[in-house]
């Protein structure tokens, strides 16, 4: 029973290091939280909704339309609200708070369009269960964690092994310096949005399909939870992000079997003022000395 | 010996004592001349409650520079503390309130403590949190809060045999002399070596330390004051609707709280009226955009923060420093 809890744990929190790569990424280039992270996940799972149920286009063309109007959107975000803060040399706060607008905008125009009520979303890798070693493992969990594990190697070798990864991290490291270089930030920051808000948008899709279900609030908790994640980790570091992802599934899972259901959503919040409190910078994290 | 005036001790200047004690006689002479509907009564009643939610807000985020976006949370835990306290004891109203100040404020110590070392988004995030913590115990300790269901039926206040209701405008006096309190305390704070000692940690922490302000410990204050008040709010709310349950002061509250404070102004007591009273009253007035509300509060937070950060009535003053008699610049 325990292996069960581990197991469904692990598909879960694969998913919430999926979204907390997203947090990762804008962070490291734009040292920015962006909070408008979770209502990207609720959009994603919306558009994929419609291409899929109300389109009847199948799940390919849902991923694919969710990724690229999911990444569009989220780059438009950043070229409305956020390039002009860049402009302006605003403080870092008022960043924080345009997202937390925009979050807000986000999820209310799709409760206005979609309605707040839950929808229904097709069950997705649907091949039926396997018994293996005295776990049930669903077809779909099996589904999830391919899809998951596949798009987070191809985000490491972007960031990794590319020209535009390349300059992502020069970026991170020292954006003026970049900008000397000849990099063009507000390209990278642009790209960078991109891959946050299309790997949001996998997720969500994703966890509609394990649920069944779609609603605008979706985006709240979970994007909390894969903040939690990424605090955990050490956020603006890819590995790290991941690795916090799957503890905060693998300790939902277990808080849901042993405390109740009803704290499950609970413990992330309590890992993240834990890891705030008593590592700020997280587990992969470097100490960040304040130069004056 | 010299009497001193009963409003230098205070040693607020007495033409702004005199300012507010005018627009609160006046504020409580409103019902009386027959105007005003249950209806608008009821809605001045939620602008005062939500300007003195904004000043407590303003006195973290705006002087202090603590952004906070689990506000609600501290309501929560003065409102439940204040209907559990009347649910199982049936003390009044004045007994309950000032209980749910003070547990309020000591939860605003025991967040504050822990993330005083925490700055800027980190903070901000670890406040959500908070929020969501409170409002889990609240929905999961079914034994004691009530969980789901919450509490019903809170008793009105009482005072001098009198139970205030909206229909005898009891609740807008009451909140009006609560609101003009609260403003009077902020104000004092502000204008004393605390309150500039808040906004020299706003404006550079690390300066402030080294000019001798302790800054942990004011950032303690600012939170337990800030967080008393909210708990005086979310004390009078329940009483006010009769009901609470976890969902009454939910993340959306304290969306509009920070919208208040933005939009009126950071750092401006005015400017927490002034949002107050825009941010409240615009679903009431255009009631086709009351559906748009929340796509509305941030597009405030967006294009606050885009064009005029400080708020409306936040930032420098324009108005020219103005020297004593007999000092002269020469020309500078």
């Amino acid at each position: 029973m325990i292996l069960q809890q581990i197991f469904d744990g692990l598909t879960l929190g694969i998913v919430y290091a999926l979204i907390a790569v997203g947090y990762s990424l804008v962070f490291g280039v734009l040292r920015l939280v962006n909070f408008a992270h979770g209502a990207t996940y609720a959009f994603g799972a919306h558009i994929a909704m419609v291409v899929i149920v109300s389109a009847n286009f199948g799940l390919f063309w849902g991923f694919i339309a969710s990724v690229i109007v999911t990444g569009l959107m989220t780059m438009l975000m950043d070229r409305i609200a956020l390039r002009p803060l860049r402009i302006k040399k605003s403080k870092g706060i008022s960043a924080l708070i345009t997202t937390i607008g925009c979050s807000y905008i986000i999820q209310n125009t799709l409760m206005i369009v979609f309605g707040s009520r839950s929808k229904w979303f097709p069950k997705i890798f649907d091949y039926g269960n396997f018994n293996v070693g005295g776990i049930l493992v669903k077809s779909t969990q099996v589904g999830i964690i391919a899809v998951s594990v596949a798009l987070l190697l191809a985000l490491t070798y972007v960031v990794h092994k590319t020209k535009i990864g390349l300059a992502m991290r020069a970026v991170q490291q020292n954006s003026k310096a970049a900008s000397l270089m000849g990099i063009d930030v507000n390209k990278v920051v642009s790209f960078t949005f991109f891959l946050g808000g299309a790997s949001a948008a996998v997720a969500g899709t994703l966890i509609s399909g394990y649920y069944q279900i779609v609603n605008p609030q979706m985006g709240f908790v979970a994007g909390l939870k894969a903040f939690s994640a990424a605090v955990l980790g050490g956020i603006g570091i890819l590995h790290g992000a991941v690795f916090g992802g799957l503890v905060v599934g693998l300790a939902e899972s277990l808080a849901a079997y042993y405390i109740g259901g009803g704290y499950r959503d609970a413990v992330a919040f309590i890992i993240l003022i834990a890891v705030l409190i008593f590592r700020p910078n997280g587990l992969f994290g470097k100490k960040v000395i304040e130069k004056v | 010996m010299k009497i001193q005036n009963p409003l230098n001790l205070l040693n607020t200047k007495p033409k702004k004592v005199t300012a507010l004690v005018i627009a609160v006689a006046l504020l409580l002479i409103l019902p009386k001349t027959g105007l005003l509907s249950p209806y608008l009564v009821r809605i001045l009643t939620m602008i005062s409650l939500y300007s003195m939610l904004a000043l407590s807000l303003n006195l973290l985020t705006g002087f202090t520079g603590l952004v906070s976006i689990g506000h609600a949370g501290f309501c929560a835990v003065g409102g439940y503390t204040s209907a559990l306290m009347w649910q199982y004891t049936g003390l009044p109203w004045v007994v309950t309130a000032i209980a749910g100040m003070i547990v309020a404020g000591i939860v605003g110590l025991m967040l504050g403590a822990p993330t005083s070392r925490l700055s800027g988004s980190y903070l901000t995030i670890a406040t959500l949190g908070f929020g969501e913590i409170v409002k889990m115990i609240a929905l999961n300790w079914q034994s004691f809060t009530g969980g789901p269901l919450g509490v019903n039926h809170i008793e009105r206040p009482v005072f001098f045999g009198i139970t205030l209701t909206t229909f005898n405008s009891g609740f807008f006096y009451l909140s009006v002399v609560l609101t003009a309190l609260v403003t009077l305390v902020v104000y004092r704070i502000v204008h004393s070596k605390m309150g500039r000692a808040f906004m020299s940690i706003r404006d550079d922490s690390l300066a402030a330390t080294l000019m001798g302000v302790d800054v942990t410990a004011y950032k303690l204050k600012s939170f337990i004051i800030s967080a008393a008040i909210a708990g005086l709010g979310g004390a009078f709310y329940v009483h006010f609707v009769r009901f609470l349950d976890p969902n009454t002061f939910n993340f959306d509250i304290s969306i509009i709280i920070i919208s208040i404070v933005i939009l009126g102004g950071t750092g401006s007591i005015p400017g927490s009226f002034l949002g107050a009273v825009l941010l409240i009253s615009f679903p009431e007035i255009l009631r086709f955009a009351s559906e748009y509300r929340f796509i509305i509060y941030g597009l405030i937070l967006v294009l606050m923060m885009r064009f005029k950060p400080e708020g409306i009535l936040g930032g420098h003053s324009n108005r020219k420093l103005r020297l004593m008699k007999g000092v002269d610049t020469y020309g500078y």
